[in-house]
């Protein structure tokens, strides 16, 4: 099949769906765009999307409303787009879009043209009348290849994607040899964005060299980072710009069935993806035959039923083979011998998308992006203490500090900065002195984290470094596959000490403990699970070892985290009399009135969630976090007290 | 159950790979895998029970015990753990006394950890069946219970109130 004849059939696709864009711009109503992705709706956007349907029908204003995906910004949700060309005003983003606020929206904008703009975040163009988005950091640092289109386009109509250029990628691929395009991908140096970062190119070549004549093409989305929402976020806000990455792969490396592996812990993404790989099929873009070249390409959805080392890939095959998702010896890679004994290619979900804007663009652009060894973008989200959290997509070699202090808008509630995670269980934390590290694959990991899936958390001073260590060592202990002993008992040891210095028996020996360990476990597992599983202790204990110290040493938490170290109670001093706010707070009856109609706080009812000292009026600032806990002074409980609580109970 | 699970089985094919989907269909229609449904997929694919069993324990996702009819779920990913998320399922643990991952004797409600749930902006997040319920608080858990009595104590009065009409109709 030839170039022409592939293009002419594209092109009939690609016109269909400019006459539609075309129209829709013809029509002059607005458009009220509105992000309808998990976090979205998790902040109230199917209600807003109500409140918007009912203003416009008893108005009787005539107006489109299109559900996007996520833009990234979860922060600001639920956020809405309106475009109203008529008022003059180019597109406006709105935050915090509640209910109420859709109401006032159509009542002020739609029918009398102001543009209410005290909830305004910005105009999408740039404008005179509005400052625009753009010239925030959180846009004008970012440079988004993989989430271009995402929150701008409804998932669920594929002439939407087609309409900005979509599919154009693949059909330019089709009219070309597979070697070419594997050629292309190796110039281009794209890596592997599930971790690892391996080189896509050679993975592709080696799959290529070993072909049966019915490879596999897998695409990775089991995302199984405790931390990191990236993946599901592409799936449920553009998962065509996947499919059509997914396809350039599939063709290239000779594979015949492509398979969608997503978490069944994520439904919004598993149904999106089915129905978009359905619309794809009704155009021709996959499916038997694609645009009428003999490229067949059967793509299906396997729902993966969570377990975190499902996401190395020949755990991933052996899951889809239908047994339990252990890790095999490698060699055989799975280019070799995967899937069904077939040769089969893993990529993760940004890898996969990055691919259409390759081919369009070029590898040497491609290349001109992010650092020589690390081409392209990073995709993150962002999450913890910082002020504007979300997924973010900066260009590699971005320095961390660039992106917490500058897109991300640094730590809020004037705290100052501790610590950030990155990689999830397989990365580390990483200190302020570190906070100059580029972002690239190899730079985090000389650091001792890991570029990982797109996990980051930020962590403030609050954060206590020993309490993530064992958070993380509770996680993999739990998701070890139990394969290889090391990995299976070890974490478990490694938990155990962590347990026991958080709780304050920690021991002289346990910190020289923990560091053997970890070294014997890296090494006695045959997996990435079991080999990095004892990152975050190790980043910790080279960074943090203080922390450690104070917990073994002074059974102290200098971040007054851990709850066995740490001990609440009321200063009598500030305490007002009378007040009463601290006692309805507590969820287990533990504040109780003093002699002075003062309150006092019973040590061995409390169970230290920190209510009272939030609920505490400000103006009094009466309660006291202190560790070790033998600080706190001991009030008594009256003893008529004690008998009326008894009594009530 | 057994005959609903007998007429699902035909449609998949005996193939070791619809393991997996099988299972995930049961739960879908059942919400949890109950022994004699696991040794009916086994029969199905022609492998053993144990084989079955040993697959589905494999999984975090496959419940071998009906959940409550309202499901608490808590989220324990990193986010959420960073921002207190045990105290909050601490909280909901002691308030239906129950420990993570069971049920209520009356079988209204069940409590689990999950990790992330994708909202880690809004941390930390319980789901309440499928509503994802962000920032929360001891406080909050508190409110959600005083509602959950409200609501009860409404569907009461309602079905008092229809009884009694339909005797005065009779
Ligand atoms: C314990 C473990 C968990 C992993 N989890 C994921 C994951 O959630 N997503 C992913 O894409 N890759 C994951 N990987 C990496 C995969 O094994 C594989 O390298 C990757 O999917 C290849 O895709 P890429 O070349 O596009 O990076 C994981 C690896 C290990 C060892
Ligand atoms: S960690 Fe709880 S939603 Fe992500």
């Amino acid at each position: 099949m030839n170039k022409q004849e592939i293009d002419a059939r594209f092109v009939s696709i690609r016109r269909e769906a400019e006459r539609r864009a075309e129209h829709r711009k013809r029509e002059a109503i607005p458009t009220i765009y509105i992000v309808m992705s998990t976090c979205g709706l998790a902040s109230g956007a199917a209600e807003t999307k109500h409140a918007f349907e009912e203003a416009l029908s008893h108005k009787g204003i005539q107006a489109r409303i299109v559900p996007v995906g996520c833009l990234g910004h979860c922060y600001a949700e639920p956020l809405v787009v309106i475009d109203h060309p008529a008022s003059g005003f180019p597109p406006i983003c709105y935050h915090q879009v509640s209910a109420g606020r859709a109401r006032v929206l159509v009542g002020s904008y739609l029918e009398e043209g102001d543009p209410v703009l005290e909830y305004v975040l910005g105009a999408m163009e740039r404008s005179d009348l509005i400052p625009s988005v753009m010239d925030f950091p959180r846009f004008s640092l970012e440079q988004r290849l993989v989430m271009e289109h995402c929150g701008h386009i409804d998932p669920d109509d594929i002439y939407q994607y087609i309409a900005l250029g979509g599919y154009s990628a693949l059909a330019r691929v089709l009219a070309s040899e597979p070697a070419e395009i594997i050629h292309l991908i190796e110039t281009s140096g794209l890596r592997g964005r599930g971790g690892a970062g391996f080189p896509t190119g050679r993975k592709w070549s080696l799959a290529r060299a070993s072909e049966t004549g019915g490879n596999i093409a897998i695409c990775n989305a089991d995302e199984g980072d405790p931390g990191a929402y990236v993946d599901r976020t592409i799936l449920e806000s553009n998962p065509h710009q996947l499919l059509e990455g997914l396809a350039i792969c599939a063709y290239a490396v000779g594979a015949t069935q492509a398979i969608v592996y997503v978490r069944a812990e994520y439904p919004l993404a598993v149904q999106t993806v089915k129905r978009a790989i359905r619309s794809a099929k009704e155009l021709s873009l996959l499916g038997p035959g694609i645009l009428g070249t003999p490229f067949d390409l059967e793509v299906s959805v396997f729902e993966g039923s969570g377990a975190f080392v499902c996401g190395e890939e020949t755990a991933l095959i052996r899951s889809i083979e239908g047994r339990r998702g252990m890790p095999q010896h490698r060699p055989p890679y799975p280019v070799e011998k995967g899937l069904w004994g077939r040769p089969t290619v893993v990529n993760n979900v940004k890898t996969l998308s990055s691919l259409p804007s390759i081919v369009q663009k070029g590898g040497s652009w491609f290349r001109a992006i992010g650092t020589a060894s690390s081409p392209g973008t990073a995709v993150f989200s962002v999450v913890g203490n910082v002020r504007h959290p979300g997924l973010v997509e900066i260009a590699m070699g971005t320095s961390l500090r660039t992106l917490i202090f500058d897109v991300c808008g640094g730590i809020p509630n004037k705290k100052s900065f501790k610590a950030v995670q990155i990689g999830g269980p397989s990365g580390g934390c990483l200190p302020e002195s570190f906070l100059d590290t580029p972002i690239d694959f190899d730079s985090l990991r000389q650091a001792g984290a890991m570029m990982g899936s797109g996990g980051m958390v930020v962590m403030d001073e609050d954060s206590c470094m020993v309490d993530v260590a064992r958070y993380f060592l509770d996680f993999t202990q739990k998701e070890s596959c139990g394969k290889c002993t090391f990995c299976r008992i070890g974490t478990r040891h490694l938990l155990n000490i962590l347990d026991r210095i958080t709780k304050g028996d920690g021991r002289k020996e346990d910190v020289e403990l923990l560091a053997t360990l970890s070294e014997d476990i890296k090494n006695g597992s045959l997996c990435g699970l079991g080999k990095t599983a004892p990152n975050p202790v190790l980043t910790s204990l080279r960074f943090f070892l203080d922390e450690y110290e104070a917990h073994i040493k002074e059974k102290r938490c200098p971040a007054l985290k851990c709850r066995s170290l740490t001990a609440y109670y009321i200063d009598l001093e500030k305490c007002a009399r009378g007040c009463e706010v601290c006692v309805g707070c507590c969820p287990v009856e533990a504040i109780f009135t003093t002699r002075g109609r003062k309150k006092g706080i019973d040590q061995k009812l409390c169970v230290k969630c920190g209510e009272c000292l939030v609920a505490c009026p400000r103006e009094y600032d009466a309660v006291v976090k202190v560790s070790p806990p033998g600080l706190a002074p001991i009030i008594e409980r009256p003893p008529d007290e004690e008998k009326s609580v008894g009594g009530q109970g | 159950m057994v005959q609903d699970i007998a007429a699902m089985l035909p449609a998949f094919e005996r193939h070791r790979g619809n393991l997996i989907p099988i299972l995930q269909a049961i739960q879908e229609r059942h919400s949890y895998l109950s022994g004699a449904a696991m040794k009916m997929v086994a029969k199905h694919l022609g492998i053993g029970p144990g084989e079955v069993y040993g697959v589905a324990t494999f999984y975090n996702q496959f419940r071998f015990q009906p959940p409550g009819r309202h499901r608490i779920k808590v989220c324990l990913g990193t986010a959420c753990h960073v921002a207190g998320g045990e105290i909050i399922l601490e909280n909901f643990e002691r308030k239906l006394g129950i420990k993570d991952g069971e049920t209520t004797a009356d079988r209204e409600y069940s409590v689990e950890r999950v990790v992330c749930v994708g909202c880690c902006a809004l941390a930390p997040v319980a789901l309440l069946d499928d509503d994802v319920l962000g920032r929360m608080l001891p406080s909050k858990v508190e409110g959600l219970f005083v509602q959950f009595e409200i609501e009860r104590q409404r569907q009461e009065r309602e079905k008092v109130a229809r009884e009694s009409g339909e005797q005065a109709r009779d």
